[in-house]
């Protein structure tokens, strides 16, 4: 079993239980397994074809011409009125990521000068304040999961906690999965913890591949390895294994 | 009424330190025979207001560039544009960047005059602490337990002149898109002092139906002050469905943001070109060579 596979179907697991919301995953191992999740357990959530339109059937990741079977409309400011809304659950990806979740994909040192400017902001602060939010990171490392990020792109509980009711009722950071593992913040101070080790990995390999200390449950449970079934859904959305070329094997 | 402009008419229009607010988003039908005829025009201290693309890295590149504000700055297939991406690291430009919400609410503001729009964009990550101007306000109506809630307001963009490009107009400055996305050029040409419309093509108001339903008339009249006739003018970003981008060219430019030799080749080759048509000639010609 591949690492990238694994992955794809812990990220397809952040939205078992979702119905009638927008499914939106940003980036390649997030729409293969948001997609997967649509064509099995989650057949409810809506997806855009990463264009302008919502498709109800199963399309391979960027092929353009695949033929699509249109339920709906949804242009970039339709996107940010479901934002609004609240009917939608996002999974971006994470350049840092601290142990209360606050994302950075905005830039490294300064931002009035940075070192490397990165993606910026984009949707992440509207984001986080309005709807279900989960982050994928393919490189797990101390330089990802950081004690402190540069910049706060996407705010995470220790933010929200500041800024109190009413502002963060909306607030609802679900999972981080990376290479290594899957993450929640279901701990009483809402640190990020370890809710499932990929078979294959140690535990040693995460605490040293993070730059904080991370929640280690007692039963530490494995992530789910994806069926022949789903196997043959993840060929089917990704026929040129993009995914491989994100997630190396060891 | 004929609204007909040139592209050089268009930027007799445009003055030194104004703010231009620019349509299309990242490398997507982007006006950009309009934004190089600023650069031929050598207009300085712009502040740009975008969905970011080509036209902020070129500006930027080309030193005509004092401020961006932006949600993003992007060329799609290449995520993060380059030109922007070093003069963002060596403080060439200023920058406002607002969550990609956010900024649709100051362009929305500005369109409906009013001085602002509540949204919770911003509270609790770094937008606040990263733009200073940006304030606070509190709901004049309490929730249901009594609280007044605290919002970001996000200003009303002052744009003196907006830039869009569609793919058929009338003379008269009616502008259809018959793409898949009209992303928010109705609203740049609304919020904005002035604003010029390029498109592919200008036809007879009668024809507006030919080829697309009443739902892409989006463009009223009554927000363009001058329209130019530009086939492929937003080259090298995407005009679907008339065309696709020119993904080899986009990477050719985008080279140049890493090797100052090769970008003063291409601003020598296609911004020192004395129109549109000379500039899509060079292209051509390059194309021919490969």
């Amino acid at each position: 079993m591949r690492r990238s596979d694994i992955c794809i179907a812990e990220i397809a697991e952040c939205f078992r239980g979702e119905s009638d919301i927008l499914c939106n995953p940003i980036g390649i191992s997030p729409i293969i397994g948001g997609r997967l999740a649509k064509a099995t357990f989650a057949p409810d959530v809506v997806m855009t074809d990463a264009v302008s339109v919502l498709a109800t059937n199963t399309l391979p990741i960027g092929d353009q011409d695949a033929p699509r079977v249109i339920e709906s409309y949804a242009p970039y400011r339709t996107i940010f009125d479901i934002v609004w809304s609240g009917r939608r659950h996002v999974m971006m990806g994470a350049t840092q990521i601290d142990q209360y979740g606050n994302q950075n994909i905005a830039a490294i040192g300064d931002f009035q000068k940075p070192k490397a400017q990165l993606l910026g902001l984009r949707g992440a602060p509207g984001n986080l304040i309005n709807h279900r939010t989960s982050y994928w990171v393919p490189n797990h490392t101390k330089r990802s999961f950081v004690s402190k990020v540069d910049v706060v792109s996407g705010p995470g509980y220790d933010r929200m906690s500041e800024i109190g009711e009413p502002s963060n009722r909306y607030h609802d950071l679900h999972r981080v999965v990376s290479n290594l593992g899957v993450f929640d913040f279901e701990t009483p101070d809402r640190q990020m913890r370890l809710r499932s080790i990929h078979p294959g990995v140690e535990i040693d390999e995460v605490v040293e591949n993070t730059d904080f200390e991370i929640v280690i449950p007692d039963n530490l449970e494995l992530s789910r390895v994806p069926s022949e079934a789903e196997l043959e859904i993840i060929k089917i959305i990704d026929p040129t294994e993009l995914r491989y070329s994100e997630v190396q094997d060891v | 009424m004929n609204k007909i402009l040139t592209e050089e008419e268009v930027v007799t229009q445009i003055k030194d330190g104004m703010t231009i607010g620019v349509g299309g988003w990242g490398s997507r039908r982007k006006p950009m025979s309009l934004i190089l005829a600023i650069i031929r025009a050598g207009i300085k201290d712009l502040t740009v207001v975008s969905y970011g693309g080509p036209e902020i890295g070129l500006l930027s590149a080309t030193g005509q560039l004092r401020k961006a504000i932006y949600g993003f700055v992007s060329l799609d297939s290449i995520p993060l544009e380059p030109h922007f991406r070093v003069a963002r690291q060596t403080g060439k430009i200023e920058a406002t960047e607002l969550d990609e919400g956010a900024f649709y609410l100051g362009l929305m503001a500005a369109a409906h005059r009013v001085p602002f729009y509540p949204t919770r964009a911003g509270l609790g990550s770094d937008m606040l602490e990263m733009n200073p101007e940006l304030k606070l306000v509190e709901s004049p109506y309490p929730d249901e337990s009594g609280n007044h809630e605290q919002l970001v307001a996000i200003p009303a963009f002052d744009i003196d002149v907006s830039l869009i490009h569609m793919n058929r107009a009338d003379q008269g400055g009616n502008g259809q898109f018959l793409g898949p996305d009209l992303f928010f050029d109705d609203l740049f040409a609304m919020a904005a002092k002035k604003t010029y419309m390029s498109c592919e093509k200008i036809i007879p108001t009668e024809n507006l139906l030919d080829e697309g339903s009443v739902h892409t008339l989006r463009i009223p009249r009554i927000f363009v002050n001058g329209v130019v006739e530009a086939p492929r003018g937003a080259h090298f970003t995407e005009c679907p469905p008339d065309y696709g981008r020119d993904e080899d060219f986009q990477k050719l430019y985008a080279a140049t943001a890493k090797d100052p030799t090769l970008w003063e080749s291409f601003k020598s080759r296609y911004l020192a070109t004395d129109s549109h048509q000379e500039y899509l000639r060079m292209v051509d010609s390059q194309e021919e060579e490969k």
